[in-house]
């Protein structure tokens, strides 16, 4: 056990020193922070609303803001591996394939946790500004690291799936967006009529926008929990599957 | 260290390996040989466990790789056919990685790195970023990589490709070397570096092994392999001819006469008499008093070889 561990860190910590030397994390970092602070602040109408709370202005954006850039951030993953052929050299090391995707989801991850916990001066002015409910943040900040992880564990699916990373960024891209519409409630509401109640609650019940919404509102519930868990394992281990079809099964 | 047994691999419905098997023991240099396309990476991306097999079996140290991946992985180091490495690293931070997959920490890391760096030339870019590295500088990159270990086996794909006259006989130097105490495996294209290193080879053709032998056997296959020529002043053809045909080594005789100089070749009886038709003959010559200019024995060339046996596939398809 210890043996994976220090295997899956190994991964890990090559993939953030990867990801530092390049200015790509900064830009990042800095596109997330002005992106999120811009639809807070402006679309959210945060300081309109007069409430200390994060739910409806900030939170409300993060499924959004987490379309655009999750797939930008795990794109390379596996894509690059395939590219450049190092695939072959990680696989023919003496670990087991899963220590690596979880060592690459793991990295990016704490790659996104940093970003959203960049985000806590909100924090601090709404405590500033009235008594917000600092236990609904919590679960809105745990959540959304939930959603995060499972918009990551998509887009690691599909990286494993091509060797080009633009096509892999589209394909996540379409499939987080299939995620958040089929709980999104402008969209629920119009298909409704014509498809049924059963079939909206099926559709909403796979939705990472309707489970983070418990989120939102403070709710820690398992069941969201574990959606949020299975979502995750579910993409980690098809691409295992995946990767074992690109060794030549 | 090496156990291969009938190991086939199919994509989709054509076979790039068909019942391969050999062995390779601890202090063996096996060189691997084939045309393109013949089956010799993906032999190796078998043997290293990154492509399971359609069927048979690979051991290596006596674990199998199918079963038990990550024990045989460790025995091995191996140098991929691309000789991938990671761009975004420097020559270093790289080898440090695959030293840490390795298991090598600390000093033990730093050590392994010291070595490596030694070995395949590159104390100078270790703090170079791989993507601005030469051709040659990245694949010895990626050689040093699978030596970070000391490994048991090491397999080579293709590992002198890119490199400087120089530095192709530094490699073969170190396969040399290596060999005397590890199982080594090795593809290339150049012959010479089979008869530099190799204690046997196996050429392989559409995924079949066609000859498996030490270089010297392997000559032998050659057409004109153990023929001998003789050249002399002092005697009559015709008379040459019949004590040559009178030999029991020799097999067909064909003569020139240019002059007073007479060219005889002789072919052997059969393709195992080696060296023993040409100190007949010697012995031959000295008793009959012939004036002997030239004497000697054709060894028969690699290429030769090669060609004769892997034709058939550039001449059918
Ligand atoms: N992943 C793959 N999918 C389909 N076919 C493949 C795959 N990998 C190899 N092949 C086929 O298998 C055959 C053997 O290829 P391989 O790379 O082993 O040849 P090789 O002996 O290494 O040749 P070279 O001397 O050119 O390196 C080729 O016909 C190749 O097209
Ligand atoms: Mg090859």
């Amino acid at each position: 056990m210890s043996e994976s561990f220090r295997n899956i860190w190994t991964v890990t910590k090559r993939e953030l020193s990867g990801l530092f030397a390049s200015p790509v994390a900064y830009v990042f970092l800095v596109i997330f922070l002005l992106l999120l602070g811009f639809l807070t602040f402006s679309l959210g109408g945060f300081f309109e609303r007069g409430q200390a709370s994060l739910s409806e202005s900030f939170f409300y954006w993060h499924p959004w803001v987490y379309l655009l850039l999750v797939p930008a951030v795990g794109m390379r993953l596996w894509a690059e591996e395939r590219r450049q052929n190092t695939l072959e050299l990680l696989l023919t090391m003496p670990i087991a394939p899963w220590h690596a995707i979880v060592g690459k989801f793991l990295a990016s991850w704490l790659f996104l946790v940093l970003a959203l916990v960049l985000t806590f001066p909100i924090v601090i002015t709404v405590g500033r500004l009235g008594s917000p409910d600092y236990g609904s943040i919590i679960s809105g900040y745990i959540g959304s690291a939930l959603l995060a992880g499972s918009f990551l564990a998509v887009t690691e699916l599909t990286s494993a799936m091509t060797r080009n990373q633009i096509i892999s960024l589209i394909m996540a891209l379409v499939v987080c967006f299939g995620l958040i519409l089929c709980g999104f409630e402008p969209v629920t509401n119009l298909i409704q009529d014509t498809l049924g109640d059963t079939f909206v609650s099926l559709l909403r019940s796979l939705s990472t926008w309707y489970h983070f919404d418990a989120f939102k509102r403070g709710v820690v519930d398992f069941r969201d929990l574990l959606y949020f868990g299975s979502v995750t394992g579910f993409c980690l281990f098809t691409t295992s599957v995946v990767l074992r079809g690109v060794r030549g099964a | 260290m090496i156990t291969v047994e009938n190991l086939v691999k199919e994509f989709g419905t054509k076979r790039a390996v068909n019942g391969v098997s050999f062995t390779v023991q601890k202090g063996e240099v096996l060189g691997f040989l084939g045309p393109n396309g013949a089956g010799k990476s993906t032999t190796m991306r078998m043997l290293t466990g990154y492509m399971p097999p359609t069927s048979g079996k690979v051991s290596i140290g006596g674990r199998e790789v199918t079963e038990d991946p990550i024990a045989a992985k460790k025995l091995v180091g191996y140098l991929p056919e691309s000789a991938p490495s990671y761009s975004d690293m420097t020559v270093r931070g790289f080898l440090s990685f695959c030293a840490e997959l390795r298991g090598l920490s600390g000093s033990a890391r730093n050590d392994a790195i010291q070595r490596v760096a030694g070995l395949c030339f590159l104390e100078n870019v270790l703090h170079q970023s791989v993507d601005t590295l030469s051709k040659g500088y990245k694949h010895r990159t990626c050689l040093a990589q699978a030596l970070i270990h000391d490994p048991e086996v090491l397999v080579l794909d293709e590992p002198t490709d890119g490199l400087d006259p120089n530095q192709k006989h530094e490699v073969r130097q170190l396969i040399k070397r290596m060999g005397q105490t590890k199982a080594i495996i090795f593809s290339t294209h150049i012959l010479e570096e089979v008869e530099a290193c190799c204690s046997r080879a196996i050429i392989i053709d559409r995924g079949v092994v066609v000859a498996n032998g030490t270089p010297e056997q392997l000559k032998l296959r050659a057409r004109n392999a153990g023929s001998v020529t003789l050249r002399l002043t002092g005697a009559a053809a015709e008379a040459v001819r019949g004590k040559l045909s009178g030999l029991s080594l020799a097999g067909e005789v064909s003569l020139g006469a240019d002059g007073s100089v007479v060219t005889a070749r002789i072919l052997p009886r059969d393709k195992n008499v080696g060296l023993e038709l040409g100190r007949a003959i010697g012995d031959l010559a000295l008793t009959e008093r012939w004036k002997v200019e030239e004497l000697h024995t054709e060894e028969g060339r690699l290429d030769d070889v090669f060609r004769a046996i892997t034709t058939a596939d550039t001449k059918k398809s």
